[in-house]
């Protein structure tokens, strides 16, 4: 084994559509990494590549195994290569059922005589709720139980890397919602490195560790999704709307009388709705900038609840319009406030200022980081 | 009460024809026609036009050239000549040589619409799943185009079943050997033999439809997914 064994590292370049690709990034395999981009900034190319889809000059390996090597004259044809691929749509194969779909990947798969026990099909079939449907048409099942099933097939196929190329985006609203709860259970339960390609930031917070962000076929940062999601730099390509920054938080109490569940964070007190989780889990939460004002002094008479102390660490005002971004050091973790150059100007906000952060809506995911 | 004992080696003769000719399209229309559908040679299509030829070309036409190939002195001549014959013409061989050429396009375009109709994407899917380039053709890519098969199947043995034009010019009318159906019922007419006549083309009739129909059946009941 090489010391880059738990590595993926990846290197393409060529010319796909109207501009040139030229990405250069490595990922742990271990964890999700999401490939986050705006649409057409060549995320999916980048998938197709490291499955063997497409073929662009540029070098590829994983967990120290080389997939391409142009300078050695080595490809990997992509039936060869140990890669689990979701596509934006099921693409389940019609002419078979649920089950044959599952186990068409699990009968190819490759043995390896290390021993490694393959992946329990009823294991993957609970996980994804999906035992009711085995012997159904393809063509029977609904939007999200068709994409339940196309990762299904996916994991049984025994990949040492799972890729999912915007996997919920043929999805509505609540089907996406319902699916996320599955990845996550996925995620906890199957420790499969995921390369997760999508534009939705919220996605990309809620599910991966690591992100690398692409604008238009270049890599403009990559690393962990909370300091990612820090960097006011970055603002035009993680978005203006739906913008902010992951926080993690333990559940200290719950308080039965207001339904509430006290968390603590790094020593200050959050409140959100209550949630069922024992004292002591790690919480991981999302704060969108929009969703935070700020305050010199302590507030008082006001319904927010959820109010932090902290001080502006930066501040960047965005020209021509009234807007700008500020971060927040709350001790021991940042907040992203949007608020108007106006407040600014007025409330003589600078870099070490003292504020309180007023907190109008946290959104959580239940996955702990423990 | 005329005498029917005639009408029995056209009828064989014909079906032992369309069933070689059926055989041997689909053996040798599917390469081309997985070719024609996947391939990106700009010249492709100009291969699609040569064996779309038969569509718009007079029967005699194409068969008058397939007699001239296929005399003593053409291609046809050497290869019969390797089993001691002089010419491939006015044999069994060579109608189903004749037929195969004239038959082609009505086998090969329906494989290739049925194969271009699903796509890259299953076959993508197959080699992510680690199934080969040749496992694929043959658990995804053979199972989605079958009933493009089918109706090239039929349509070649129909077609087959049918044809005049060639088989009068390099067949000409020999009983049991090149004398098919629709050359017999030719005949039929001439000689104003109109009961045998009939009997042929009313059998012709209703062999169509009943084939036509059980394929149609059959499609829908293989037209569920497998396991």
């Amino acid at each position: 084994m090489t010391e880059d064994a738990g590595v993926i590292d990846a290197a393409f370049a060529g010319r796909i559509g109207g501009f040139d690709l030229n990405v250069d990034f490595q990922a742990p395999l271990s964890g999700v990494t999401a490939l986050f981009g705006a649409s057409g900034c060549g995320k999916t190319t980048i998938l197709r590549c490291i499955a063997g889809l497409h073929r662009m000059p540029g070098r590829l390996s994983v967990g120290g195994r080389a997939w391409q090597d142009d300078v050695a004259g080595t490809f990997r044809p992509a039936h060869k290569r140990r890669v689990g691929y979701v596509f934006q749509e099921p693409s389940l194969f019609p002419h078979l059922t649920v089950r044959g779909n599952l186990t068409y990947g699990a009968k190819r798969a490759p043995r390896d005589g290390n021993g490694t026990p393959p992946v329990d099909f009823d294991q993957v079939v609970d996980l994804l709720g999906i035992g009711g449907l085995l012997d159904r048409a393809p063509i029977k099942l609904s939007g999200g139980e068709r994409q339940r099933v196309a990762v299904g097939r996916a994991l049984l196929a025994e990949p040492r890397l799972l890729l999912m190329d915007e996997p919920l985006s043929a999805l509505d609203r609540s089907t996406k919602e319902e699916i996320l709860s599955y990845f996550e259970a996925l995620h906890q339960e199957l420790n499969i490195p995921i390369l997760y390609v999508s534009h939705d930031i919220a996605e990309v917070t809620r599910l991966a560790d690591r992100m690398v962000v692409l604008s238009r076929g270049g890599k403009v940062a990559d690393g962990p999704v909370g300091e990612i999601l820090e960097r006011l730099d970055l603002q035009p390509m993680t978005g203006r709307f739906e913008a902010g920054v992951m926080l993690t938080a333990t559940v200290a109490g719950q308080d039965r009388e207001f339904s509430l569940t006290r968390l603590d964070h790094h020593g200050q007190t959050l409140a959100i709705p209550a949630i069922d989780a024992p004292d002591g889990t790690t919480l991981r939460l999302r704060v969108r900038a929009r969703d935070v004002s700020l305050a010199i002094h302590p507030p008082t008479g006001i319904s927010i609840r959820n109010v932090l102390a902290g001080a502006v660490v930066e501040i960047r005002e965005e020209p021509d319009t009234a807007f700008a971004e500020t971060l927040i050091d709350i001790g021991g973790g940042r907040l992203r406030a949007r608020i108007t150059r106006h407040s600014v100007a007025d409330l003589e906000l600078a870099p070490g200022k003292p504020v309180y952060a007023l907190i109008k809506s946290i959104t959580f995911d239940r996955r702990s980081l423990g | 009460m005329p005498d029917l004992s005639g009408l029995w080696p056209p009828i064989r003769l014909t079906l032992e024809l369309a069933s070689v000719t059926t055989i041997a399209l689909l053996i040798i229309g599917t390469p081309i026609a997985w070719w024609l559908a996947r391939s990106k040679a700009r010249w492709k299509e100009a291969v699609a036009a040569v064996v779309a030829l038969p569509l718009v070309l007079p029967p005699t036409v194409l068969g008058f050239y397939l007699l001239v190939a296929m005399g003593p002195d053409g291609p046809g001549g050497w290869l019969a000549g390797l089993w001691g014959e002089r010419s491939l013409a006015f044999t069994f061989e060579g109608l189903v040589i004749g037929s195969v050429f004239y038959s082609m396009p009505f086998v090969v375009q329906p494989i290739r619409n049925a194969f271009e109709a699903f796509g890259d994407r299953p076959l993508e899917v197959a080699a992510t799943l680690h199934a080969s380039p040749w496992d694929a053709f043959w658990s995804v890519a053979l199972p989605l185009a079958r009933p493009g098969f089918l109706t090239g199947a039929v349509l070649g043995f129909a077609h087959t079943v049918g044809e005049f034009g060639v088989v009068l010019m390099i067949g000409g009318n020999i009983p049991g050997e090149t004398k098919v159906l629709s050359v017999a019922i030719y005949d039929f007419v001439e000689t104003l033999r109109w009961t045998e006549a009939h009997i042929l083309a009313g059998g012709m009739l209703i062999f169509a439809f009943v084939v036509i129909l059980s394929m149609m059946l059959i499609e829908k009941r293989l037209g569920k997914p497998q396991p």
